[in-house]
């Protein structure tokens, strides 16, 4: 889909920065420029086109839809929901409690709780752009997977008494909110598109120059050796390395790419990418307000050990794909 | 007027306050503004995602960074 692109930036590193392509500079300096211009097209769409569909999804409706399901087909609704209800992860608290206190089972809002943050538009945009839309979609699958069954396991582990007794007795008044217009979901989509990638471009371009510079330069037989997929524990590291990063996740999937084409296993590159969003602390620190540490515990070792599961198991299928 | 942010501290909120503070001055309106933290009274208005924005006990929005401009429209449908 981009070859146009890639054919226009070959001619400016060759024709106006005269420098050859088969050189190390030459190849990081092309995949500098091809890959900004890219991941910023496909940013910019995705995002607006997200936003859009999102403006129909407001969490006060949300939690009416997954009212109307039943067993495991609640999980799923929330899953599903999770990728298309706007989220961060500074509305965990009050989406928590209205969901419990709106009669929605623990294990079904933690299927949403796990999914959304996972599946964001700019994190399938740029897996987009970096590895082509089959990945891009393995990932959200994956993500509305790891809702579901995370979800399933939290409730049947009877967790119930660890969330905080206040919520339960929580009243909430039901708000009016105006529907809104075609305009207004147009504006809201432009200036969420303006607000995310005004957010996230610095990491990313950050990302491409680390990215490119490994694409140049980095020893492929070394990598293979130590992330590639025949490391049984490049997953795991991955996993652990990437919570602290939060916010930063973006600006790791270049470099993903990068280290991908330089024989890092896929899976070792996606279990880093949903640990980066789905684990972070300042949301574990918000949400200790309203459960117990033993389910937060909970929460944590869930959610990494499912994604620690889907590592290997894109390591074990990436032939399949790329 | 009385203006409420609603919003546990998170980046965004205090975005929407500083906002706020601008649309109220460019306005040149006699409002107080209050920032609220406390889970419980957020959760009173009914709103399931923050930053949210309320007017006279009324929630004008619930979930997103609304920019001065935007602001500014809501305070002046309110104040008439």
């Amino acid at each position: 889909m981009f070859d146009w692109l890639y054919v226009l930036m070959k001619k400016l590193v060759e024709n106006v920065f005269g420098l050859s392509l088969d050189t190390g500079i030459g190849d990081s300096v092309h995949f500098f420029f091809y890959d900004s211009v890219k991941i910023i097209i496909l940013l910019g769409f995705m995002i607006f086109t997200i936003s859009y569909i999102r403006s129909y999804f407001s969490p006060e409706k949300t939690k009416e839809y997954i009212s109307k399901f039943n067993g495991i087909s609640k999980n799923v609704m929330a899953s599903f929901l999770g990728i298309v209800t706007p989220f961060c992860s500074c509305s965990s608290v009050p989406l928590f409690i209205g969901f419990v206190e709106g009669g929605i089972p623990l294990g079904v809002t933690f299927s949403f709780l796990i999914t959304s943050p996972i599946v964001n538009e700019a994190a399938f945009a740029i897996l987009w752009a970096s590895f082509g839309w089959k990945i891009a979609v393995l990932y959200v699958v994956m993500g509305v997977v790891l809702g579901v069954v995370g979800g399933i396991i939290i409730d049947k582990r009877k967790l119930e008494k660890y969330v905080e007794e206040y919520v339960y007795e929580m009243q909430m008044n039901r708000p009016d909110i105006e529907e809104l217009t075609f305009k207004d979901r147009i504006n809201f989509a432009k200036s969420n598109t303006l607000e995310i990638i005004g957010r996230v471009w610095k990491y990313v371009l950050v990302g491409i120059a680390i990215g490119a510079a490994i694409h140049g330069w980095a020893p492929e037989a070394a990598l293979t050796k130590y992330a590639g997929p025949g490391n049984p524990l490049a997953v795991l590291a991955a996993t652990i390395i990437a919570v602290p990063l939060y916010s930063n996740a973006l600006g790791t999937i270049p470099i993903a790419e990068a280290l991908l084409m330089k024989g890092v296993g896929l899976g070792t590159a996606m279990a880093f990418m949903m640990a980066t969003t789905a684990l972070s602390f300042p949301e574990m620190v918000l949400l200790r307000k309203v459960i117990k540490p033993k389910l937060i515990a909970n929460f944590v070792a869930i959610t990494a050990i499912g994604i620690v599961f889907i590592g290997y198991m894109f390591n074990g299928i990436a032939h399949l794909v790329i | 007027m009385k203006l409420k942010i609603l919003g546990m501290g998170c980046a965004k909120c205090s975005k929407v306050e500083s906002n706020v503070k601008d649309a109220v001055k460019e306005l040149g309106l006699d409002a107080t503004v209050e920032k609220v933290e406390d889970v419980k009274e957020i959760m009173s208005f009914g709103v399931m995602a923050t930053p949210a924005l309320v007017i006279d006990g009324k929630v004008a929005f619930a979930g997103k960074t609304a920019t001065t401009k935007e602001i500014k429209s809501m305070l002046e449908i309110a104040s008439k």
